[in-house]
């Protein structure tokens, strides 16, 4: 029966010692730290992708602390959370946050395995930091995906993928949280955040092909020749060529698509826009393509 | 005319592969094998079978089952020689179903759960065998002795040349020592007294024929090897010549586990260090826990133990000691 | 005979020098050159011609785009037809220069005699006008990297140069050009190492040959027999002997310390024996470099063959008069097979550091899929730099730069002796060139914010 007794006894005295000494050291050595640190922190996603240049959602939390303390979190964004979660986190420090328009990631490359043909085998490690070391990759085109999927990789959000058919990356609207990861793993330079735009329409480039024409067109059908036809049509003046390539500036675009039907080389992508309705329209219910099988 | 195909340089590759190299232990391992047949007869043979098909087998369904693997490590040969070196470190008398269980864990556990072939921490046929030494130490240390051709289960045991030496220790009876056979027997392995040992480690000659052979073969280098039995020979002669209950250098070298663990297991390539440098420190390490081990340890051998005890220091190893940089300013 | 060779790591790739014994041909001259812009190390030249533009064999068609530079003359006459942008040895679209052949009519300036000119008949040669010359006539380093070699014959302030050692190593596989040049025009070799020992003020110079080329060793001892101040250096054949800290270190002993000291800082100027010959060319007869010694090699190749090949000359013709590009897939590389750099199309033209054109066909061209790293450390045994190679690759494939930079990833000559020797086939190089020219950028971003 004692050693029972001696066991609870020695047992009870180690956890007594142990919770003063916790208690002392609790009490001695506490860090007092913002309360509206944890608060702010709690509202942002929480991804921790370092979409807005700190290093964490803890970094973005303690700067924008710091900036309601100073008077300004200007300049501070989480583009994951996007406007909702900023006018959250402003409420919250009572500071107005300017508001700022969802972007998407978008990649400039249609360079499917039909237009763009393939001149040479790869045979190396497949990653796009590699290929690109090695030179244009498996395609004649310089500047165009690669299709080994570093974006893929660099992603946190699942949002982007290389589709199998035509061997570029592809960005799920959804899931896409605009932080910018791809932006910097491509080695090529083709993502680009550009503004969601209304209903998610879009009107951009799909090419960064800075080579003169024929040279751009012997590599890719719908390659970019830099021939301005777009500038001139352009009634905003949103489109520039520079260097044989065309830009739309996504603040200057009115998403008219005059320059979509004026591009040779069908270079500039019109997205989630209602498909055009056909001149002899089948059924006359409006469904646009003519295939939805009501009579007219 | 074909395609043309690129890829950055270099693009010419060497003739070496995995398997040349996996392949070549297992070839190096033939004599001791073929030897242990000699000694221990059909105990050795069904040992070995069962340890190596097993190791086989669970690599296979662990990778195809477990972790959906599309089968890869299995043809490369390092699944048969985690088998063999598991039998090696075997008694001949041993029943099918404890093998069995080392397999699992040398498989499953020593390797798989770290990642499969290139990941593990711990040499895996060592994991397995410490395991089976910990759990079933009654089977694992009675040693058949050598000659009995046709007896499996049911063969005779008797003391090994590493038990007598701890005995001699415990009691400080040197004359103990007199009873352990001269180094030429140890050497070859015939030795009358008594348990013969594991089936790998009974002939120290057919050991070292294999590592000559991986030498010659460029599998591996000097320094494991040679550094770890430099190691126990310089310490055990101190030893001896202070205080004569310690054995001599030459039958501590050649008895017990010391060849084989020296020249197969703890130059294993996964769990030993990359650089040379790294390698010395690491076979000296082994050399001296070995001595302590079998010196004043709980067990007779202290190899596997000093391995996988050094497995767990080849990370450090490898971060604090690196190859000597080209045009590298000595610091004076 | 006292065979020296480099100190740490090295490999032993099969040879496959099939053209040892095939004297040098002159190649015909192409119907159109091509002059990529950047043939070195160093800014683009300029183009200083126009469409149209008549031009004569030595006439220069682009200056030097900055000091690190070096100028590109025409190896043909006859009609700028355009410049443009064609796809060169970097596989990216290059600016070009591309001139339709009509006839071949040289500037009167160059020497066209066989007559050997020596130092010694023209001691009014100053270090200064021999370095000045190099420069003009646009001499690069011949074997492969192309660093304009005037420059390496002004080291900077805080060196000082003490020998020069002529690199006649050729430890890459399957090349033979420079054993060629060196059998059929020793003398010339010769009065260019002179040259350059005079234009680097020093008194002793080094010929570095690797004992797979015992005539052009027994050769070359002949000839200096009676100059004390030359000495020609047997090396056992060990790659990367090649590079030049490990032929610094082979001949001399000394090692170059990690980057960025070059071979100056102990002492040294390596230059290769093809620019040796080029030296003397520029100096001595007025000749810009505009034709080099190239080796057109590949098992499947019919005739495997040595030429003296105009610049600008496309490697699908030098093909052809070696019988063709093989059946099937191939991999054609400018250079050798250990650090040559595949090629997109046949198209690439001759420039001035091809000193191969080397078809790999088969099985051989593609590389094998590569299985887990088994740590056998073999990697860690042959790289020449003291460098962990399979930790340099797995800190660079996860992006852990810093640690790369702590482990001197900056070292890496990517000589590819890891990835030759790797017995599980793993892209340990590929890795490894990401994560140096990652960390590289970083550095120089770090200097410029200083």
């Amino acid at each position: 029966m004692s050693f029972i007794v001696i066991a609870v006894i020695v047992l009870g005295a180690i956890g007594l010692v142990a919770a003063i000494v916790l208690y002392v050291l609790s009490k001695k050595f506490a860090v007092q730290e913002d309360p509206r640190l944890g608060e702010v922190a709690a509202l942002l996603p929480g991804a921790n992708c370092g979409g807005c240049g700190f290093p964490g959602c803890g970094g973005l939390a303690d700067a924008l602390v710091k900036g309601a303390d100073a008077g300004s979190i200007d300049g501070l964004f989480c583009p994951v959370g996007g406007s909702a979660v900023m006018g959250e986190v402003a409420d919250l420090l009572g500071m107005a946050v300017a508001n700022s328009e969802p972007m998407v990631a978008v990649v400039r490359c249609n360079g499917t395995c039909e237009n763009r043909p393939k001149v040479s085998e790869y045979s190396g490690l497949r990653t796009c930091t590699a290929m690109n070391a090695c030179g244009a990759g498996e395609t004649a085109c310089g500047y165009g995906c690669l299709g080994c999927g570093d974006c893929v990789s660099a992603c946190q959000f699942g949002a982007i993928y290389i589709n199998p058919e035509t061997g570029i990356a592809e960005v799920d609207e959804e899931k896409c949280t605009s932080c910018g990861a791809c932006v910097k793993a491509c080695p090529r330079n083709i993502i680009e955040l550009r503004k969601k735009g209304p209903k998610g329409r879009r009107v951009y480039v799909s090419c960064m092909n800075r080579d003169k024409g024929p040279a751009a067109m012997k590599a890719c059908k719908v390659s970019c020749i830099g021939c301005g036809k777009c500038e001139k049509e352009c009634p905003f003046g949103a489109i520039k060529v520079e260097g044989n390539l065309s830009y739309i500036d996504f603040n200057l675009c009115r998403l008219c698509r005059k320059c979509v039907n004026v591009c040779p080389t069908h270079a500039i992508e019109a997205v989630n826009f209602p498909a055009p309705k056909p001149k002899a329209d089948k059924c006359g219910t409006g469904c646009g393509d003519g295939k939805c099988g009501i009579r007219k | 005319m074909g395609k043309l195909i690129v890829s950055l340089s270099p693009h010419a590759h060497g003739t070496d592969t995995v398997e040349r190299n996996m392949y070549g232990v297992i070839a190096a391992m033939l004599p001791a094998l073929l030897v242990s047949f000699f000694y221990f007869g059909l105990g050795s043979v069904v040992v070995c079978a069962t340890s190596v098909l097993a190791c086989v087998f669970f690599e296979w369904a662990i990778n195809k089952y477990m972790l959906k693997n599309p089968v890869t490590t299995v043809c490369d040969g390092s699944a048969i020689l985690t088998g063999l070196l598991l039998g090696f470190n075997l008694p001949s008398n041993l029943p099918v179903w404890i093998i069995l269980i080392g397999a699992l864990i040398a498989i499953g556990v020593g390797k798989m759960t770290f990642g499969g072939l290139g990941c593990n921490i711990f040499n895996p046929a060592l994991v397995g065998r410490c395991f089976l030494l910990v759990s079933f130490p009654a089977q694992m240390t009675s040693w058949p002795k050598s000659g009995q051709l046709t007896s499996y289960l049911d063969a005779e045991t008797g003391a090994t040349p590493l038990s007598v030496m701890k005995e001699a220790i415990k009691t400080g009876d040197a004359s103990l020592l007199d009873r352990l056979p001269d180094s030429l027997q140890l050497l070859l392995g015939n030795n009358a007294m008594g348990g013969a040992g594991t089936i790998g480690e009974v002939c120290a000659l057919a050991l070292l024929v294999g590592l000559a052979f991986m030498l010659w073969k460029k599998i591996i280098t000097w320094h494991i090897p040679v550094s770890i039995i430099a190691t126990v020979f310089v310490i055990s002669a101190a030893m001896h010549f202070a205080n004569p209950v310690y054995a001599d250098p030459f039958a501590v070298v050649l008895s017990g586990g010391l060849m084989l663990g020296a020249i197969f297991m703890a130059t294993d390539y996964v769990t030993s260090p990359m650089c040379a440098k790294g390698q010395i420190v690491y076979g000296v390490a082994i050399g001296v826990l070995t001595i302590v081990i079998r010196n004043w340890g709980a067990y007779p051998e202290g190899m596997s133990f000093a391995i996988l005890i050094m497995n767990a220091f080849t990370p450090l190893i490898n971060t604090y000691i690196k190859p000597k940089r080209f045009g590298e300013v000595v610091k004076k | 005979m006292n065979i020296r060779t480099f100190s740490i790591g090295g490999i032993h790739p099969e040879e496959n020098k099939l053209s040892h014994d095939i004297a040098t041909v002159a190649a015909p001259l192409p119907k159109q050159a091509i002059f990529p812009l950047s043939q070195h190390i160093g800014a683009p030249a300029k183009a200083i011609v126009k469409k149209g533009d008549k031009v004569k064999v030595g006439t220069m068609i682009a200056e030097a785009g900055g000091f690190v530079s070096a100028p590109v003359y025409s190896s043909v006459s006859g009609t700028v037809f355009k410049i443009d942008s064609v796809i060169d040895a970097t596989g990216y679209r290059k600016p070009v220069i591309i001139i339709n052949v009509e006839g071949d009519e040289w500037e009167e300036t160059i020497d066209r005699s066989d007559k050997l000119e020596t130092l010694a008949a023209h001691p009014e040669l100053t270090p200064e006008e021999i370095v000045e010359r190099i420069k003009i006539a646009g001499v690069t380093g011949m074997g492969g990297a192309g660093f304009p070699t005037f420059i390496k014959l002004c080291p900077p302030p805080t060196a000082k140069a003490e020998c020069v050692i002529i690199n006649a190593v050729e430890c890459e596989p399957y090349i033979t050009a420079d054993f060629r040049l060196m059998m059929e025009h020793s003398d010339e070799i010769l009065v260019g190492l002179d040259l350059l020992m005079k234009a680097a003020k020093v008194e002793k110079g080094y010929i570095g040959i690797e004992t797979n080329k015992p005539e052009a060793i027994e050769l070359f001892e002949r000839k200096t027999a009676g100059d004390s101040r030359i000495e020609i250096v047997p090396l056992k054949q060990r790659y990367p002997q090649g590079g030049e800290k490990q032929l610094v270190d082979a001949v001399t002993g000394r090692q170059v310390p990690a980057p960025p000291a070059i071979p100056v800082n102990v002492g040294a100027i390596v230059q290769n024996v093809g620019t040796a010959y080029a030296v003397y060319e520029a100096v001595m007869k007025h000749k810009p470099l505009f034709e080099r010694y190239t080796t057109v090699t590949g098992k499947k190749l019919a005739k495997p063959g040595n030429f003296l090949v105009r610049m600008g000359t496309p490697m699908k013709e030098l093909i052809d008069l070696c019988g063709g590009m093989p059946e099937g897939d191939n991999k054609l590389l400018a250079g050798g097979p250990m650090m040559g750099k595949a090629l997109m199309n046949t198209e690439v033209p001759v420039c001035k550091g091809t000193n191969s054109v080397t078809v790999i066909s088969g099985d051989e061209a593609k590389r094998k899929p590569a299985q887990p790293c088994i740590r056998c450390a073999k990697c860690v045994s042959v790289c020449p730099m003291g460098l962990e190679p399979f930790l340099l690759a797995t800190l660079s494939a996860k992006k852990m730069f810093e640690r790369a930079e702590q482990e001197e990833i900056v070292s890496c000559i990517e000589c590819g002796s890891c990835q030759f020797t790797c017995p599980s086939h793993r892209p340990i190089l590929d890795n490894v060139r990401y994560g140096k020219s990652t960390v590289m950028g970083i550095i120089r971003a770090r200097n410029a914010k200083k």
